[in-house]
């Protein structure tokens, strides 16, 4: 079983956001940077389906030189290999990403590595299109299902489960198949010392795809208005009691 | 002519649908077109009644006992082939995780680009410029879409409905085959957990790493118990194996929007604001008076959670009795 990861790296921003003067951009000076929860529990489930199937994993993404960080993450977990396409860093539409994907992933095919399974996140945490996955999936020709929180194999099969209101709804799949991920499927787990150590040594494979003309362009990011009541503080530790239990009736709720 | 794809669970269209029709009727307005929609699905006729009063001019049904069991690439292929035939201006859909994830397979194959999750929509030259939401709905995106198909925000405007004259009802058949329904939902399986969903509660009471752990949680469910309410959790709660990750409410979990959010030991991240934010009212227990969530709440508290919900409890427990 030779699983492909797509992650994407992402500024992780605390409790309020900074945007550049210019409004282009998070102001990114002071964060750190990371990946989607759901992309890390991608990472995860490559990395169990390797523990119980065997085969080979790998991660690749489309961003900056720095983001070969995250690809050094997911090296330091367990991921085997590491495909860098390298951009200066602008932004780039689902569909010019997914393109790059797809090719990579063929040019990959042809060298030897025949995948059968691409995971990815349902939504990339910053930019959320829905849609790299599914436009990957539709350029292979491979079945795709969106949102999953648990993966099992039967046979060729996968069998793949979502949340639905009030339930599950399952599906069957053949391989090779295009799977996005919704955290929750698994607990990711933090890399080990040794595992920091190998991935430092490992070599990145970079390719420097070339940048199509955009079909969604960012003009500038803004701050949505915010609710400005002021807060009533009801009081300080259980002397606040009687207060919480008087708004809770005045609201209706008792 | 904009055609809006209607998202249907169980019989029932979802609400988003109708806000989505509302945005399109007035995108409709503005350019002086005409708004159509459209539902796929087994016996889904009865659904038209529930869009008489949202100004559509035609509703096209298509019906396929196999889309009884949800066949997203089999329906994709069915409205691709619906668009292609009548050319509309614009194409859109709510925004859910449907929603997206039906407009992103029709798009791929019309090898169209896409903007989800719009909360504005206007016709500019040859394309639209849109404004939308990103990371969950912290952060508004301006953009230019060099093409016509875009999902909108759920809950970012109410559904208006409007007195309709007439709407005009048409059967469209596509034309499928075997390998269309390769994806399809094998199963559903009905979840075995009681009382209210987090989705549905009027109150929900929410956990986060000042709760310390699963055992806890109780006094959380007793206090829910008490309200009619339900328990949810922040990340730091689901990732510690305290809650499922069902009940996490944030960016990457669920977007509640109850009348009443109690947030107990929650700092107040911006990917859990996203989560809570549609509340009506949002109470807030917290030690530390200066958590960024205060910041987000209509009524604070600030004290140890440890001592104020047992307490609060009592005293509810007291009036209740009391009554
Ligand atoms: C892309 C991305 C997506 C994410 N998605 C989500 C998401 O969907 N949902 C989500 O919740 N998070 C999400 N996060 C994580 C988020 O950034 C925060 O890390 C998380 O919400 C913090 O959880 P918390 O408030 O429980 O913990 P903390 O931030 O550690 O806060 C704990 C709070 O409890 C208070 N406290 C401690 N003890 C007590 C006590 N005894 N009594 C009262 N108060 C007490 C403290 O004062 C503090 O304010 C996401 C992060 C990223 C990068
Ligand atoms: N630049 C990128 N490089 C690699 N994978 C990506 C990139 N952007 C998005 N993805 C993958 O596609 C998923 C969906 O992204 P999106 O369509 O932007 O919501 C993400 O969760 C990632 O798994």
């Amino acid at each position: 079983m030779n699983t492909l990861v797509c992650i994407k790296r992402v500024p992780d921003t605390g409790a309020r956001f900074a945007l550049t003067s210019d409004g282009q951009d998070i102001d990114s000076r002071n964060l750190e940077f990371t990946i989607s929860p759901h992309e890390e529990c991608a990472v995860e489930e490559a990395i169990r389906i390797q523990e119980k199937q065997g085969g080979s994993t790998a991660v690749l993404t489309l961003g900056p030189e720095v983001a070969s960080e995250q690809i050094r993450e997911s090296l330091a977990k367990g991921i085997d290999r590491g495909v860098l396409l390298e951009t200066d860093g602008s932004e780039w539409d689902p569909q010019a990403t997914s393109q790059a994907i797809v090719n990579a992933v063929q040019s990959i095919q042809k060298t030897g590595t025949k995948y059968d399974l691409v995971l990815f996140g349902n939504e990339s945490a910053d930019s959320g299109d829905y849609q790299v996955g599914v436009r990957v999936a539709a350029a292979l020709d491979w079945p795709c299902i969106t949102g999953i929180k648990s993966i099992e194999f039967q046979n060729n099969q996968v069998v793949a489960k979502r949340e639905a209101p009030g339930g599950w709804e399952l599906f069957r799949l053949t391989l090779p198949a295009v799977v996005t991920v919704k955290e929750g499927i698994n607990v990711p787990r933090h890399p080990s010392l040794r595992g920091i150590m190998t991935a430092k040594k490992k070599e990145i494979e970079r390719i420097k795809p070339a940048k199509p003309e955009l079909k969604l362009l960012k003009q500038n990011l803004r701050k949505p208005q915010e609710k400005s009541g002021e807060i009533q503080i009801l009081g300080h530790g259980i002397e606040a009691v009687p207060a919480i239990v008087a708004k809770l009736k005045e609201l209706g709720v008792i | 002519m904009i055609l809006t794809i209607i998202e249907q669970d169980k019989g029932k269209i979802v609400d988003p649908s109708l806000e989505t029709l509302t945005l399109a009727r007035k995108f409709a307005a503005e350019n002086g077109i005409q708004t159509s929609a459209a539902i796929a699905g087994h016996q889904v006729r009865g659904l038209s009644d529930s869009l008489k009063n949202y100004g559509l001019a035609k509703v096209y049904l298509i019906e396929n006992e196999r889309f009884a069991k949800s066949a997203p690439d089999a329906i994709a292929k069915s409205l691709s082939q619906l668009i292609e035939k009548t050319s509309p201006t614009a194409v859109t859909a709510a925004g859910t995780e449907r929603g997206n994830e039906l407009m992103a397979r029709i798009t791929a194959r019309l090898m169209q680009p896409m903007a989800a999750n719009c909360v504005e929509v206007k016709v500019d030259g040859d394309g639209f410029r849109v404004t939308r939401q990103r990371w969950g709905g912290s952060l508004l995106e301006d953009a230019v879409l060099k093409g016509r198909f875009f999902t909108v925000a759920p809950h970012a405007a109410p559904a208006e409905p409007t007195p309709t004259a007439s709407m005009e009802i048409e059967a469209f058949n596509p034309t499928l085959d075997e390998k269309d329904f390769r994806v399809q939902i094998g199963e559903r399986i009905e979840s075995e957990r009681k009382g209210v969903s987090l989705m549905d509660a009027k109150v929900v009471i929410g956990g986060g790493r000042g709760v310390g752990s699963a055992e806890k949680f109780a006094m959380l469910e007793e206090l829910a118990g008490l309200l009619h309410g339900a328990v949810g959790g922040s990340r730091v709660a689901t990732n510690n194996g305290w809650r499922p990750h069902s009940d996490q409410i944030g960016q990457t979990g669920k977007q509640i929007a109850p009348d009443l959010y109690i947030a107990c030991g929650i700092s107040g991240a911006i990917q859990h604001i996203v989560g809570c934010k549609g509340s009506k009212r949002i109470l807030v227990i917290n030690s530390d008076a200066d958590a960024p969530i205060f910041a987000r709440a209509d009524y604070g508290v600030i004290g140890d959670l440890h001592q104020i919900i047992p307490a609060l409890i009592e005293e509810i427990r007291r009036a209740k009795g009391g009554k």
